[in-house]
């Protein structure tokens, strides 16, 4: 379905030298099929999202979707093709409603699809449809929001960047079930998610670590766990001692 | 009553109205008033001393609304108008009017609005000014409004103005007075393009103790054109109020926003806000991946941005 063959990006940084921020990626994703992105912050993982969905240009390397070099298509017509990405940071819109932002995920959607979408996320329909997209929204919202974006566009390929994030626990396991559901051995769709949530990982078909701008491991959940274990159980440990900040 | 496609185009895009509505109206179009009706408690009758209407509204009177559109469709014509609108006590009324031009023609033509508005002791008012303008010709086409309105003791008023398209230059000018426990509310929208050029000054003097009044602009300048917005909170006695402009601002387009918090009085509260920025480069990045082109998520933030 996707496939990134050799893909590098190197961008500008503020102090003005190109940063390699991904080194020769290479992965491939098939149809039917969940994954999971994880690895250290800075890794470069929502960077690989940003290339699939061309935000960034890479600057090396070959991207196949259905066997469409698609590295020179906009962001545009990647959605237009069935690439869908759920910002870890969404933005906020003054003045637009909740119902009009759904509605530009996915036109042909009835008041009964918008509804169930909200409900996918943990919020109540009737409470938020007419909402506004700006401020008055709490950063947990709007990003429930965001991934009700993402879920209502059926798109072939979904990306979600840390879905958990300001997410509560209880509706991050809903939505687990929601995408297990909705995306495993859906021949049409493949899910990818970024994530550093312990109990998602294990639910993936297959786990891509991403450190340095690589891919340092990538395996079934089985294979991966032990390399992936000691760093989880020592944020943990860190979490309970209060050490460890929460990320935004 | 001899009204053609193109009137009730305009009519259409200043009031949302597709016929005459029944209720106390007032039509003028090119200096003379085409329909004219009262309502048993909405009484619209001319004013005597110089162009103009006043219009009344009985006090206690529910849920009623009354349209006093202007149309200017003659080439060159620019009419100047005086209206007087008093709600009476405990009324609760809502006042639509605008005005809407036509010029395809290469002379100016335009419309100067001057409203007094009187919102008596207890009563709930909103008051809708919607200007647009068409027509292929280079004639400019011109609204000034000016307007002062007085809110009496314990009423609210709402004054919603906007003006989307077609107006080249404007230069509106509002005061109000808010007395005790009044409440007032100014909402403004505003689209300029190519050169258009936009004024608008507000004044609102709280003068009554627990009064209370918003001001809140959103306006997008586009291309060339540009705005400037002037906006005094004038604090007298305890009292509170808020004043927000924002602007999206694009091409080569000039904004000029000034609030203004006067308080002359140690109990009066008086907060402002402004912004002044492009769209985000990450807003259209976001509605560009739910598949809209670059022009089509420009449209969208900014439709949703001035509703
Ligand atoms: N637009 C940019 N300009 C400059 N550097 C960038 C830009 N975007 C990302 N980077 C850098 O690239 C590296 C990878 O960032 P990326 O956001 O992909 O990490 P991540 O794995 O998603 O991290 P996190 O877990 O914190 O979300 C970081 O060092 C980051 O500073
Ligand atoms: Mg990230």
């Amino acid at each position: 379905m996707l496939r990134l063959e050799n893909v590098s990006l190197a961008m500008n940084h503020e102090s003005g030298e190109n940063k390699d921020i991904l080194n020769n990626i290479n992965i491939k994703f098939e149809p039917g099929k969940l994954y999971a992105v994880t690895g250290p912050n800075g890794g470069g993982k929502s960077s690989i999202a940003k290339v699939i969905m061309g935000i960034y240009k890479h600057t090396k390397g070959n991207i196949y979707f259905n066997d469409e070099e698609i590295s020179q298509l906009n962001v545009t017509e990647r959605a237009q093709r069935g690439i869908a990405y759920a910002f870890q940071q969404p933005p906020r819109f003054k003045g637009l409603r909740i119902t009009d932002i759904l509605k530009t995920a996915q036109p042909n959607m009835d008041s009964i699809g918008l509804r169930r979408h909200l409900r996918d996320v943990g919020l109540c329909p009737e409470d938020y449809l007419d909402r506004d997209m700006g401020p008055g929204l709490s950063g947990g919202e709007i990003k429930r929001i965001e991934i009700a974006q993402v879920l209502a566009r059926e798109a072939k390929i979904s990306i979600f960047d840390e879905p958990e994030a300001g997410v509560d626990l209880w509706t991050i396991q809903r939505l687990m079930g929601i995408i297990v559901n909705k995306y495993k051995q859906n021949q049409d769709s493949t899910a990818i998610i970024i994530t550093h949530n312990e109990r998602a990982l294990p639910l993936c078909d297959e786990i891509i670590v991403i450190e340095d701008g690589a891919v340092k491991a990538s395996g079934t959940p089985t294979e991966i766990w032990p390399l992936i274990k000691e760093e989880i159980e020592c944020k943990k440990r860190l979490e309970c001692r209060g050490e460890f900040g929460y990320e935004f | 009553m001899n009204f053609n496609d193109q009137d009730m185009k305009l009519l259409h895009a200043i009031t949302d109205l597709d016929m005459i509505p029944a209720g106390a109206i007032n039509i003028r179009r090119d200096g003379e008033a085409v329909i004219r009706v009262s309502s048993p408690n909405i009484k619209v009758y001319p004013k005597e001393d110089k162009p103009g209407l006043n219009v009344e509204v009985k006090p206690g009177t529910k849920n009623e609304t009354v349209h006093v559109p202007v149309l200017v469709t003659k080439a060159g014509f620019h009419d100047k108008v005086y209206n007087t609108f008093i709600v009476g006590e405990d009324a609760d009324v809502t006042i639509i009017a605008g005005c809407g031009i036509h010029n395809d023609s290469h002379s100016d033509s335009g419309h100067d609005g001057i409203h007094e508005i009187i919102v008596k002791k207890g009563a709930r008012m909103r008051y809708v000014e919607k200007h647009y303008g068409e027509g292929k010709g280079r004639g400019k086409r011109l609204l000034n409004p000016t307007t002062v309105i007085r809110v009496e003791s314990g009423a609210y008023a709402e004054l919603e103005m906007i003006q989307i398209e077609g107006v080249d230059d404007t230069f509106r000018s509002t005061v109000a007075h808010v007395a005790d426990k009044a409440n007032l509310k100014v909402i403004e929208r505003l689209l300029t393009h190519g050169e258009q050029s936009a004024v608008s000054e507000i004044d609102a003097y709280i003068e009554g103790q627990d009064g209370s009044a918003q001001i809140l602009s959103r306006s997008v300048a586009k291309d060339k054109s540009s705005q400037v917005f002037k906006a005094g909170l004038i604090g007298k006695t305890e009292c509170l109020g808020h004043v927000e402009c924002d602007s999206i601002i694009m091409g080569n387009a000039v904004i000029k926003a000034t609030p203004q918090l006067v308080a002359e009085d140690a109990r009066a509260v008086l907060t402002h806000e402004a912004a002044i920025g492009k769209i985000a480069g990450e807003q259209l990045i976001k509605l560009m991946s739910l598949g809209l082109t670059e022009q089509q998520a420009v449209d969208t933030i900014i439709d949703g941005f001035l509703r």
